[in-house]
């Protein structure tokens, strides 16, 4: 009935303006973005470059591409995305199975939600976390950025949480089948609960590809900063000190258009995860957030 | 006399055991699950728990060379020197303004859009909307720092439009404190208020559609409905979003801001978490900065803990 209204038409136009205005205002920065990386170096200097390219080149790609130490950091942000990934994942599901069973089943499970949880609420702070990373002789290793991080309690609460939702009669069933806790975990669980580990992967790749503070401070030689890092030093800081050696490599580096272009790649996978992404975590997200 | 098999399968039909259970197999049985927790309760002591027992060098003149057991204990010196200069106060009360800032922002315009969408029709419309929003969300502060950074200097796009638009001088955002400040709060809400919109437009979708029938049928108009049917039953998460918020008065963004800021805006935004870095990691003062995180770790702890005991209490809310 009020759908016919006149005020009712005036707002509806008016809110769908607003939600389209909305929209761009959250698109038009990686627009503008993308279109000085593909903008010719006097333009993009000149700020003359507003939503499309002036004088389009692909230039800043091919001199990024060519950049030896971005081509390492991108490896080492591969690679460390991928193992990183693989870990949590198994250390999480691991984890989130025992502490999806009743309560009535595995009577510690109370005293296990407790220790992690905790966790969430207090932690020691940037300083005995870094000290116990130098005990460790961790500095400078793949590790360091791929371990300290692998118990994530916020994924570790989504999986339980679509764990229990699995029909009690599948796992009884195995049960009398003769399979153990391990086999129903592998044979019946994982099986069905492929929506909710594929999001929770691709939100750990996410927070991986993402990640750039641990190696800031933990890799003392940049060759082994991940891409995150390697963006966060040269486009944020702009200290090219400590990655570039030769000269003729600071002059490109410190160019906008080459900039704008390791910000593109450095987004890219993002860009590339994102449908399969979105397709998922709404409903990931609210498992964990609404009870009814 | 039943049969021992039997009492076995009946069992497992009500209560969701193993079979053939005494107390001592269903121990045996149990153990694989602690073995599958076994990873994660490790990496958890060591990389969760061990720096907690660290937090000793905050009442410590702590020198690296000498380890915790030989440095000498100094008390409550650290918190003293914390509380005692200006400062070091005006970081805590940097944190405080603008994480209080992000707390109202970030409640408000999640809210303000869900309804907004929440009134859209045309369901492709909605999609496309809901996939450019929830983007930012995912790109990292490098990223974004990246781009607002290019986006904001005085010759940057937003300058050039608003010199175009506005006639005025070019604002120097990253450069003076009050500007600095505003843009933190504003780009945090820009990237975050899509996905912050997706509990409530959860919550939307649940509300009984019988409830607007009958309010139609009483002649309420649209604004009529939103107001005595929408917001009311939005309330509950409405207070479980701002409590939860608030028990992170004292995080205000360390990824955001160690991005964003320069030397020239240190007075109004530097924040616990940032100073940490720089007088920690930076400057090597292990102990006085390590006082810091711990003033931050257990004001945030009280605050957690008070604010879902109140989201309990309130909204009926619980995580598990």
């Amino acid at each position: 009935m009020y759908h016919k209204t006149k005020s009712y038409k005036v707002f509806s136009i008016f809110n769908y303006t607003l939600l389209a205005v909305l929209s761009l205002v959250c698109l038009i920065p990686l627009i503008h973005i993308l279109a000085v990386s593909f903008s010719g170096k006097a333009p993009a200097n000149a700020n003359l470059v507003g939503l499309l390219p002036v004088q389009f080149t692909i230039d800043a790609y091919s001199q990024t591409l060519a950049n030896e130490n971005f081509l390492r950091s991108l490896w080492v942000s591969f690679v460390r995305t991928g193992l990183g990934t693989l870990i949590s994942m198994i250390v999480v599901i691991c984890a989130a199975y025992p502490l999806s069973k009743e309560n009535s089943n595995f009577k510690r499970k109370k005293v296990y939600t407790w220790f992690f949880v905790f966790t969430m609420l207090f932690n020691g702070g940037l300083i005995p976390f870094y000290i116990l990373i130098q005990k460790l002789n961790m500095m400078n290793t793949l590790w360091v950025l791929i371990l300290p991080g692998a118990v994530s309690v916020w994924n570790m609460i989504l999986l339980l949480n679509f764990f229990k939702n699995v029909p009690k009669e599948l796992e009884e069933a195995a049960f009398i089948d003769g399979a153990g806790y391990l086999r129903t975990l592998v044979s019946v669980y994982l099986p069905v609960s492929m929506p909710a580990i594929a999001t929770i992967s691709l939100f750990a790749m996410v927070g991986h590809w993402n990640s750039w503070f641990d190696g800031l401070i933990f890799m003392t030689d940049h060759k082994n900063y991940p891409l995150a890092t390697f963006l966060q030093t040269i486009i944020v800081q702009q200290d090219f000190s400590k990655v570039s050696v030769r000269p003729e490599d600071l002059e490109s580096i410190s160019q906008r258009t080459v900039k704008a272009a390791q910000i593109f790649i450095g987004m890219a996978p993002i860009l590339f995860v994102y449908p399969f992404l979105q397709r998922f975590f709404v409903k990931g997200i609210v498992i964990g957030a609404v009870k009814e | 006399m039943k049969h021992s098999s039997t009492q076995a399968v009946e069992k497992t039909a009500s209560v969701p055991s193993l079979p053939g259970s005494g107390k001592s197999g269903k121990w045996r049985r149990t153990i694989v699950l602690d073995l599958l927790l076994l990873p994660a309760v490790i990496l958890t002591l060591v990389f969760a728990y061990i720096p907690m027992s660290g937090l000793v060098i905050a009442f410590q003149d702590f020198k690296p060379w000498l380890g915790f057991a030989k440095s000498s204990w100094i008390g409550l010196e650290h918190f003293e020197y914390l509380f005692s200069t200006k400062e070091n106060m005006q970081v805590i009360w940097n944190t405080l303004i603008i994480a209080g800032m992000k707390v109202v922002g970030g409640l408000i315009a999640p809210l303000v859009f869900a309804l907004l969408l929440n009134e859209v029709r045309k369901a492709a419309f909605k999609r496309t909307v809901q996939t450019f929003v929830y983007l930012p969300h995912f790109l990292s502060w490098v990223i974004l720092g990246g781009i607002l950074i290019d986006m904001l200097s005085t010759k940057g796009l937003i300058n050039q439009f608003l010199v175009a638009v506005f006639h005025i001088e070019p604002i120097f955002f990253l450069g003076e404190g009050n500007w600095f400040r505003f843009v933190v709060v504003v780009s945090d809400i820009w990237k975050e208020f899509g996905f912050g919109a997706i509990i409530f437009l959860a919550s939307l979708a649940g509300i009984n559609p019988s409830l607007y029938e009958a309010a139609e049928v009483d002649g309420a108009n649209r604004w009529q409905q939103t107001w005595s049917i929408t917001l009311p039953s939005l309330i509950p998460i409405m207070i479980v979003v701002g409590t939860l918020s608030l028990g992170n008065i004292l995080n205000a963004g360390f990824d955001q801001i160690f991005n964003l800021y320069n030397a020239l805006v240190f007075d109004k935004g530097d924040i616990i978490d940032t100073f940490v870095y720089r007088v920690g990691i930076v400057d090597g003062k292990f102990g006085f900065s390590a006082a810091v995180g711990l003033f931050k770790s257990v004001v945030g702890f009280v605050l957690i803990v008070a604010a879902y005991r109140a989201a309990y209490k309130f909204a009926n809310y619980r995580i598990f």
